[in-house]
């Protein structure tokens, strides 16, 4: 080996050694962050859930069912829909074999991130507001070639049938844990939807004469055990609507929003609402951007 | 009149837009509304149409309703209570506690051809056994004891049930004979729940 070689191999191997040295402090300080990051996460959800509880009970009974709700806590099997979310949203699917990975759910292709804390909004490529189940079903038609009745078929899953659209939920939601609602009412469309929704809250109607607001325009009111939040007010708006979508036990399924709404107006004793529909994203936006400000915690658990 | 007629028609212009737009706005939300609900079992679209006391309610959810509105949904109520011709209130106080309970009737997930409950608990108190209650309306635990177990308050609280409205506009409470959600027979067992001295309720 000639010595101008022999230099340039020492070089190189001081090159090499530099090199790895940069990439193991690169990769320790990216591990800390992220590691930084996942408790800084853990800590505003922690922070967010005392701020977002309501104040303790002085009734017993209501006491014995905070107990409960706080043994609940510890195992939440939402993690299950969370991770068969993840693969969903990773796996090439639908006539086009794609992934959901360039879908845009409001703050660029493929960002899921802090996504739900901007739902609803508006979309230009389909100009209408969307919430995150809709936008889902827009994705999976538009990217993955799926028609509307195959993306919106089964939205509310149960043992023998699981839902995709719940574990897509689950996982996006997951990744919004910690992040502070920031609905915005900017585009024209965005403000009707939240007046829309409005006039739908305080809409009496049916067999009972019941609203939205017959249950949830009230301070500190229960129906049976169970507190009713007012909607109306922000505080109670951002502790209810940041603890969904939710686990529920005496379901044994993860439940979205629109869930949470198609049930509402099944004791409201309504027809059916229509998943996806233009009322229950304008409805969600009402509600959504009350919440505002509120701390994500979902996907929580509920009895 | 001629000085005037400018001044109208800039009148005309500016208002005529505005009164449009807040009329079609109005509209959109009811067609959105319909388009967003679909029939399904004993729940049709139906249920989303408003009578005189739903519409006034609604359009003053969220501001105080003039009195003379709500006197006139009073007195329209009131007026549509069939009472029992014999004068007869109280039924059976047991039968009274089960419809008490009972939160079926009316849902799309209920079968219809079973009878529909008044699910009172679920906004009231009543039997001090019962600890699962709702606070939405007031309690009506010994609500026959405290009023002497009188025949015009049986008869109160016959036409309360029937027809909440006729006493209270926009009250919160279903109007549970006047929409057939209970029978007559049902809200006289209801009644009794309430003042039978042998009631629960009333110990």
């Amino acid at each position: 080996m000639k010595p101008a070689n022999v230099a340039a191999a020492s070089l190189n191997r001081q090159a090499q050694l530099i090199a790895s040295v940069m990439f193991l402090i690169i990769g320790f300080a990216l591990s800390t962050a992220s590691h930084a990051q996942t408790t800084k996460v853990a800590a505003a959800v922690a922070k967010a859930k005392q701020d977002a509880a309501p104040p303790k009970s002085i009734d017993p009974t209501l006491r014995e069912i905070e107990k409960y709700r706080e043994a609940l806590a510890d195992g939440n099997p939402a993690d299950l829909w969370e991770a068969r979310g993840e693969d969903l949203w990773k796996q090439k699917r639908g006539p086009n074999k794609v992934s959901l990975e360039q879908c845009d759910l409001g703050l660029g292709e493929g960002v899921v991130k802090g996504v739900y804390a901007s739902l609803p909004k508006y979309f230009a490529d389909t100009d209408k507001v969307e919430d995150l189940e809709t936008r889902l079903v827009t994705c999976m038609v538009l990217l993955q070639g799926f028609t509307y009745e195959q993306a919106k078929k089964a939205p509310f899953g149960s043992a023998d049938n699981r839902s995709t659209m719940e574990a897509l939920v689950a996982y996006v939601t997951a990744n919004s844990r910690g992040t502070k609602m920031r609905v915005a009412l900017n585009h024209p469309k965005e403000k009707e939807a939240f007046e829309i929704g409005k006039k739908m809250f305080f809409h009496r109607g049916g067999s009972h004469d019941f609203s939205c607001a017959t249950c949830h325009a009230q301070d500190n009111i229960r129906i049976r055990l169970q507190e009713l939040p007012n909607l109306t007010k922000q505080a109670p708006a951002q502790r209810a609507y940041t603890s969904w979508p939710a686990y529920r036990v005496s379901q044994g399924e993860l439940r979205t929003f629109q869930w949470r709404l198609f049930d509402c107006f099944r004791q409201q004793r309504f027809p059916e609402l229509d998943f996806t529909s233009q009322g229950s994203v304008a409805l969600t936006m009402y509600l959504a951007r009350n919440a505002n400000d509120g701390v994500l915690t979902a996907p929580s658990i509920k009895r | 009149m001629k000085t005037y007629l400018p001044s109208i028609l800039l009148v005309t212009l500016i208002a005529a837009p505005t009164l449009v737009f807040a009329q079609v706005k109005a509209d959109n939300a009811t067609t959105v509304m319909t388009k967003s609900f679909k029939e399904r079992g004993q729940a049709k679209l139906d249920r989303l149409n408003q009578d005189k006391a739903m519409a006034a309610c609604t359009e003053y959810a969220t501001k105080p309703m003039p009195s003379k509105v709500a006197a006139a949904i009073t007195a329209e109520n009131l007026a549509a209570i069939p009472f029992p011709k014999d004068g007869n209130y109280l039924g059976d106080w047991k039968a009274g506690e089960r419809i008490a309970q009972s939160g079926v009737g009316k849902q799309f997930s209920d079968n219809p051809a079973n009878p529909s409950g008044g699910n009172c608990y679920a906004c009231h108190q009543l039997s001090p056994q019962e600890l699962s209650y709702g606070t939405i309306g007031a309690s009506l635990y010994q609500f026959g004891k405290n009023r002497a177990y009188s025949p015009e308050i049986a008869k109160y609280a016959y036409g309360k049930i029937y027809n909440s409205q006729a006493y209270l506009a926009c009250s919160n409470m279903p109007r549970f004979g006047h929409n057939q959600i209970l029978t007559e027979a049902q809200i006289k067992d209801l009644v009794a729940l309430l003042m039978n001295p042998e009631s629960p309720v009333n110990k």
